[in-house]
């Protein structure tokens, strides 16, 4: 080791994620980290922390905002957008697909450079396919929930058993080649229309 | 058998703007199915990603800002990657717009609505010289990137009225959707952007526009379709196809029989997701300056075909550069003219639109003419360098 530390800010408007990631960088061991949320007076704040790397979520239209920081101020060391050099597109490309984007100081070892990329993107990734899991969990709850109305609906309606409004809902799905919560959307809504 | 024939896809990043009108209506109009080709359009949120996006080959092409397109060829602060321009998505569009206190302020000084930049200007320089001699803050002008030509038209306008643009007042990128919030907040005093974005700001009662850009350069360019020039080294074809589907639709956005369907598509959340009401007034060259007041007529505000509007004209890649050189935001070097020059592509446009039977202007440069009498020399772009 022996090596400075380097000083991260995290510029991220989801909490969640910025609280992956600085976990993440914590167990890498980097401990100089300041997750920032907000746009206003960032100037100010990248003046006084003077950061060695600089990490903003893509999804964020204040990229644009940072770059012309960078641009135009004198009073911070100018950072540039990640690697320069050719031979790194793979890594920006591998950063862009995660949806961080990263700037450095000039001057910097690549090596540990890389190192602290490879941790971010390897966190949003993490971060990505949570989101994803939930988004299919909400998904399943949904759908759970319309294909017991539509159950509740034919039983009423139809004086069906529960096993035989369930089996009607499958034998219309397969029959229309359609998926049974389709279908049950369909019934919960056209009950809605003629109620 | 069965076949399936599938059109080659192309990708294209855009940023809810109203330029990016062609992109949009060569898919909806289904002009780019007839050239036989698939468009697959990914809206953007800022041009930092746009850039990035078409870099490493997730957009084959995109909407892209005309200075961007030179700044990324020169690789000027990221990655160098040659960029070309075959095709300029319009002409116009842009305007100045100023918060209604300092429009109050602005009017008092002589600048009165519809009036010329230069009367505005100046009604501006006074402003700005009293605030400095009270020891007032300068005044804060947003814009939306510095590679841009908002960028660009915005300080030639304030250094042309005396006005230095980096030591007079502070210039600061906010993203466009932003502007009125910040203005309404009182972060902003100004700002100089595309539309629907002005008229977003007027119709909110917290700016009032001050000029269009058409006014300090009649007929001055705006985006561009910017793509790899590997790419487009390696889809010859498919390119012609893409820049034969976007002719057609900036044809088609011209026509005023079509205003009031191109504002309603353009409207929708996947495109600008902007009022169509808004939309339709800049497309149909009218608007209204201040909140309530009656649209006034723009002459040329809205140019997405005419006056060779698609034409990538060199002349304008290198007044773009000038004003990287002028702001100091490159150092110059004698390569760099042909790198600059090399980014807008008119042989490309030709290639592609010549078995439509297009005439498309002989030269690949023209003099370029100002509000102040100056004029833009292609052949000595930087003459004080």
């Amino acid at each position: 080791m022996g090596e400075p530390s380097l000083r991260i800010l995290l510029v991220d408007q989801n909490a969640a994620r910025a609280a992956i990631l600085e976990e993440g960088l914590r167990e890498a061991g980097h401990n100089d980290i300041t997750v920032v949320r907000e746009m206003h007076g960032l100037l100010r704040r990248i003046v006084d922390l003077d950061p060695d790397v600089i990490f903003i979520d893509l999804e964020n239209p204040n990229r644009d905002v940072l770059e012309q920081m960078f641009q135009v101020s004198r009073s911070v060391r100018r950072p540039i957008a990640m690697f320069v050099d050719q031979a790194d597109t793979e890594t920006i490309r591998a950063a862009i697909e995660s949806g961080v984007g990263a700037y450095v100081v000039d001057g910097l070892q690549k090596a540990r450079v890389k190192t602290i990329l490879d941790t971010a993107v390897s966190h949003f990734n993490a971060f990505n396919r949570l989101r994803d899991e939930l988004e299919r969990a909400n998904q399943q709850l949904e759908e759970r929930k319309i294909i017991e109305r539509a159950k509740g609906l034919l039983m009423k309606e139809r004086g069906l058993s529960e096993e035989d409004a369930y089996g009607l809902l499958r034998t219309a799905a397969m029959n229309e080649n359609r998926r049974v919560a389709d279908v049950a959307r369909s019934i919960v809504s056209l009950v809605r229309l003629l109620k | 058998m069965n076949r399936i024939v599938t059109r080659p896809k192309i990708t294209i990043g855009f940023i809810p703007l109203l330029d990016c009108a062609p992109i949009v209506v060569a898919l909806e109009q289904g002009f780019a199915a007839r050239e036989g080709i698939d468009l697959i359009l990914v809206r953007e949120t800022s041009w930092a990603n746009i850039r990035d996006r078409l870099i490493v080959g997730h957009f084959d092409a995109a909407h892209l800002l005309g200075p961007m397109a030179v700044a990324t060829t020169l690789g000027v602060g990221h990655l160098q990657v040659p960029i070309v321009a075959p095709f300029a998505l319009g002409l116009g569009g842009n305007a100045i717009t100023v918060s209604t206190s300092l429009w109050e302020q602005m009017a008092r000084r002589g600048a009165t609505p519809g009036a010329n930049p230069r009367v505005q200007g100046q009604a501006l320089a006074r402003v700005v010289a009293e605030r400095a001699s009270a020891g007032s803050p300068p005044l804060t002008f947003g814009m939306v990137y510095p590679f841009s030509c908002h960028n660009y038209e915005l300080r030639y306008w304030l250094a042309a009225v005396g006005v230095d643009p980096d030591r007079d007042v502070r210039l600061v990128v906010i993203p466009p959707p932003y502007l009125a919030d910040s203005m309404r907040a009182g972060q902003l005093d100004g700002f100089c952007v595309g539309e629907p974005w002005n008229s977003v700001a007027v119709q909110a009662g917290v700016g009032t526009i001050v000029t269009p850009t058409t006014a300090i350069w009649p007929l001055s360019p705006e985006k561009v379709l910017g793509c790899r020039a590997s790419w487009a080294d390696a889809n010859g074809a498919r390119l012609d196809a893409l820049i034969r589907s976007l002719h057609h639709a900036s044809v088609w956005c011209q026509d005023t029989a079509n205003h009031a369907e191109l504002a309603h598509l353009l409207a929708a959340p996947r495109y600008v997701d902007a009022p169509a009401e808004l939309l339709l007034n800049a497309i149909s060259n009218r608007l209204p300056l201040h909140k309530g007041a009656a649209p006034v007529a723009l002459e040329n505000f809205y140019v997405p075909a005419s006056h060779h509007a698609a034409f990538p004209w060199v002349s304008h890649a290198l007044w773009f550069y000038a004003q990287m050189v002028r702001w100091r935001q490159v150092e110059p070097q004698q390569t760099h003219l042909s790198s600059v020059a090399g980014t807008y592509r008119p042989d490309l446009y030709r290639r592609a639109l010549r078995p439509l039977g297009i005439t498309s202007p002989a030269e690949d440069v023209k003099p370029e003419r100002f509000f102040d009498e100056a004029a833009f020399d292609p052949s000595r772009p930087c003459p004080d360098s």
